[in-house]
């Protein structure tokens, strides 16, 4: 373990940060540390850690707006969250399953990696949600974006950069999201189909159809399963759920989950539990054109592996050999619909010897050396974190 | 009057040669150059502001407007991107030494997938175009700015538009997956997709809303949805404007989120009925419109629940619409407002400021006082589940000393917006028109480091330029 740097507030940590910056030390930026097995390793000789900066500091339920400092566990977001009937809306993964981590994710480790779950298919992601940060960028300089009002289009939208930045061009502090009704019912149709093709055809059909579906998933399996979930007031979920169910029929059998049992399904979706990964295997979330899910599904099967169809088909999480020859067949299952392919979880080795995230056309990379350079002057901040040599 | 730097006398001497460059690039009728047909083009949306341009070159293709950023890059000639013209805050102004690029010509529908519930359009495609497109199978483009009509889907993205819907659907930003951008080299590169999240650093949301600071949009991949099956307004009038606020919130608290949820003061609600006739109580001191969504029980159940939390609040009326033609009657009003306004004053300024709803009360009480003050009158209609506030300040520009006014009585309004905790802008842009107010709601260091990312895109400071930044300290 590397020295760990855990300031009590935002002055200490801008202090740090400024320090490091002068003396162009390296840092390791996390929050608890739990994504430290995503993407790629970060080779600094010190970490700094905004687990000490806890606590929510503004929550008005009326206007839909919370704000906590960066380190505040997420469950304790959403404990007074649902104190007050209210909810976080892109429904973020719990990844301690995935990492084997024992403590909570941070709130600032949720955005800095935009980590969503399947509500994003209808109400956004994590960074639709952000309507304001502070943050220390790599000068140690104390900086905001956004604010705490609904709609902001005041100047660049820094929010947006910073939010699946993974802590390479600036360290957040406080950070103010949307946050919207928790919905007083919900159901779940599962649809017993033919192949996953087929489920996507299903779901799709669900997404196109008037009646709000708020999460659209693919577990393969026995039976393959397309699973369309409603959210809303009780008589609107029961009328819903039998009109969805007629226009869903000719897919195949439907059946209906409610309540709890709902809410555990999406739960399991969320945290990618389905798709049963075994310590051994890597883990990849591949971003396609839902309709190019399926062939992701094919490839991840030919592996000898699993996949896990979300977002419409959109999202396919995959547990794999953790080897080169898997991560490239994914890349390239990826890129005929000019998806993108993430190395989520794998050993150092994999991690170190493959492009974790798809390499950005040449323009695209020489602008972000630059803005990098404008956020974070030293390159202290995470470096290769993301890629290597940045 | 928000002050423009001289134009550079050496771009302004080589024009013949410039107008030839970019002739060379868009043959035919794609260069503008002589001052009759320059003309409609001095001004956009913010018309107290007037600039001729160098000239206009209306490109056809994306490799036509690469190679036109490339000879401007090569040749520091400066760059004022154009949709339709329609920005409220002078996005679009142009400057005496720069070219406008004007991308109206670039508008085909190039791909509608319904399965993955996305379409593909140029940057000129109106707003209202790509609704058009799809809603014959029943979907929509969610965004819905008042200028949807004339608007184009680039502006739209520069700017982060929103509109009075965006309460559940959300703004640009969050209904879009892909842009084909143009950098000031004029390289194209293709920024997300047809997939919901793409990997790296969130390019898309950065240029979203930045104004034509950092490259050009070509194409975008726009989400579309799947309308409800059906909409219903209503409208709720009440005795004063701290009334209908706590109205708001009670129906917020309640876990309803309306599909949109307008505010009018008594002002507006007065230029509304005389101009659309939509029966408004002309005796409200306040007026809520509130639409939900779904079948029409489902209609009925929300508008009973939104029904009985207004009751609590000893309303002068309340009027739930019976059928679609009486929702379209409720709407009218409201969707005329600007207009409304523009018949009982020969001028009038449009602000955007953004505050916390709870701060309604006091926010609106102190623009009264500023309208006695100013002595200039003012109409305030709001996007009250957001908080997004659009005071119209009426004046008169043939007289300067009532412009001068006007402009100072809005620079209050936001400044005030920024003291309670809201913002300059919700949905308008920066642009010319609020420039100057920037250092109010950032600090030196803030504006430096957006400066600082700015020139990572364009380095030599050629892109829109005089707009978002102050001018003082602009280091380049």
């Amino acid at each position: 373990m590397n020295d760990l740097l855990a300031p009590a507030d935002e002055a200490a940590l801008a202090a740090g940060i400024g320090a490091a910056h002068a003396g162009r030390e390296p840092l390791a930026i996390e929050g608890r540390g739990t994504k430290r097995g995503l993407l790629r390793p970060v080779q600094a000789a010190r970490t700094l850690s905004t687990r000490n900066l806890t606590g929510i500091t503004l929550y008005r339920p009326s206007e839909l707006v919370l704000s906590a400092r960066a380190g505040t566990p997420v469950p304790e977001i959403e404990a007074a969250l649902a104190e007050k009937g209210q909810h976080l809306i892109a429904e973020p993964p719990d990844t301690r399953g995935i990492f084997g981590a024992a403590e909570p994710a941070t709130l600032g480790g949720i955005v800095a990696a935009n980590l969503s779950g399947p509500r994003r298919i209808s109400w956004g992601s994590m960074r639709d949600h952000l309507l304001g940060i502070r943050f220390v960028n790599g000068a140690g300089e104390v900086l905001r974006s956004g604010g705490r009002v609904l709609k902001n289009v005041t100047g660049l939208d820094l929010c947006k950069l910073l939010a699946g930045s993974y802590g390479t061009l600036g360290v957040m502090t406080e950070i103010t999201l949307k946050v919207l009704p928790a919905p007083e019912a919900t159901a779940t149709l599962l649809v017993q189909v033919p192949d996953v093709a087929a489920g996507v055809r299903a779901v799709s059909a669900g997404l196109g159809s008037p009646f709000g579906v708020s999460g659209a998933a693919v577990l393969p399996g026995v039976p393959i399963l397309a699973a369309m979930r409603l959210e809303d007031f009780a008589a609107s979920v029961a009328y819903r759920s039998e009109r969805l169910r007629e226009a869903l029929v000719a897919f195949g059998a439907v059946t209906l989950l409610e309540g709890e049992a709902s809410r555990a399904f999406w739960r399991e979706v969320r945290d990618a539990a389905p798709l049963a990964a075994r310590a051994e295997e890597a883990v990849w979330r591949v971003s396609v054109r839902p309709s190019a899910g399926p062939a992701v599904a094919r490839v991840a099967e030919a592996l000898g592996g699993r996949a896990l169809l979300d977002w419409g088909g959109g999202l396919v999480w995959v547990a794999a050999p953790a080897t080169a020859a898997a991560h490239g067949a994914l890349v390239a299952a990826a890129a005929p619909s000019g998806g993108t392919c993430t190395l989520f979880r794998a050993p150092e080795a994999l991690r170190l010897s493959v492009e974790v995230l798809p390499p950005e056309p040449l323009p695209l990379a020489a602008i972000a050396q630059r803005v990098k350079a404008a956020l974070d002057p030293a390159g202290i901040l995470n470096p290769g974190r993301m890629r290597a040599g940045t | 009057m928000i002050s423009l730097p001289p134009p550079n006398q050496q771009t302004l001497a080589r024009r013949a040669e410039i107008v030839a460059a970019l002739s060379a690039i868009v043959p035919g009728d794609g260069v503008i150059s002589d001052a009759v047909r320059l003309k409609p083009y001095e001004t956009d949306g913010l018309a107290a502001y007037r600039q001729m341009p160098l000239a206009v070159v209306l490109p056809r293709t994306t490799e036509q407007v690469a190679a036109i950023l490339r000879y401007c890059h090569q040749n520091a000639v400066r760059i004022v991107p154009r949709g339709a013209g329609t920005s409220l805050s002078g996005g679009a102004l142009p400057m005496e030494d720069a070219v406008v690029i004007g991308l109206m010509r670039m508008n085909r529908i190039l791909e509608i997938d319904l399965d993955d519930r996305l379409a593909v359009v140029e940057a000129g495609v109106t707003n209202i175009g790509i609704t058009n497109a799809v809603a014959g199978d029943g979907f929509f483009y969610a965004p819905d700015p008042s200028s949807q009509l004339a608007c184009m889907i680039g502006g739209n993205v520069m700017m982060n538009s929103g509109g009075a819907h965006c309460l559940k659907y959300g703004v640009t930003a969050n209904n879009l997956l892909g842009l084909k951008f143009v950098t000031i080299e004029g390289e194209i590169v293709t920024i997300g997709g047809a997939h919901l999240d793409a990997a790296g650093y969130d390019w898309l949301g950065l240029i979203t809303g930045s104004e034509g600071q950092l490259g050009l949009v070509t194409e975008v991949t726009v989400r579309i949805l799947r309308g409800p099956e059906g909409a219903r307004a209503m409208l709720a009038a009440f005795k004063g404007t701290e009334i209908a606020g706590a109205a708001v919130d009670a129906i917020i608290a309640s876990g309803i989120i309306p599909v949109a949820l307008e505010f009018m003061d008594k002002p507006c609600i007065h230029a509304c009925e005389a101009f659309a006739h939509a029966g408004y109580p002309l005796d409200a001191e306040a007026m809520l419109i509130i639409e939900v969504e779904g079948s029409t029980a489902e209609q009925d159940d929300l508008l009973n629940r939104i029904k009985a939390i207004c009751e609590r609040f000893d309303p002068i009326s309340l009027k739930v619409a019976e059928s679609p033609e009486q929702s379209l009657a409720i709407w009218k009003g409201r969707k005329g407002a600007f207009g409304a306004v523009g018949r009982i004053s020969p001028d009038y300024l449009c602000m955007d400021g953004t505050i916390p709803t709870s701060e309604l009360p006091f926010v609106l009480k102190r623009i009264g006082e500023m309208s006695e003050q100013y002595r200039l009158g003012v109409a305030n209609v709001f996007h009250a589940g957001d908080g997004n506030l659009h005071p119209l300040i009426m004046f008169d520009a043939n007289d300067a000393d009532s412009f001068r006014r006007a402009e100072a009585f809005g620079a209050e309004i936001l400044t005030l917006c920024v003291e309670v905790g809201g913002c300059l802008t919700g949905e308008h842009g920066v642009g010319v028109e609020k420039r100057d107010l920037m250092t109010v709601q950032f600090t030196a260091r803030e504006l430096d480091q957006q400066r600082a990312i700015k020139s990572a895109f364009d380095p030599q400071w050629l892109l829109n330029p005089s707009k978002v930044f102050p001018l003082q300290a602009a280091a380049e």
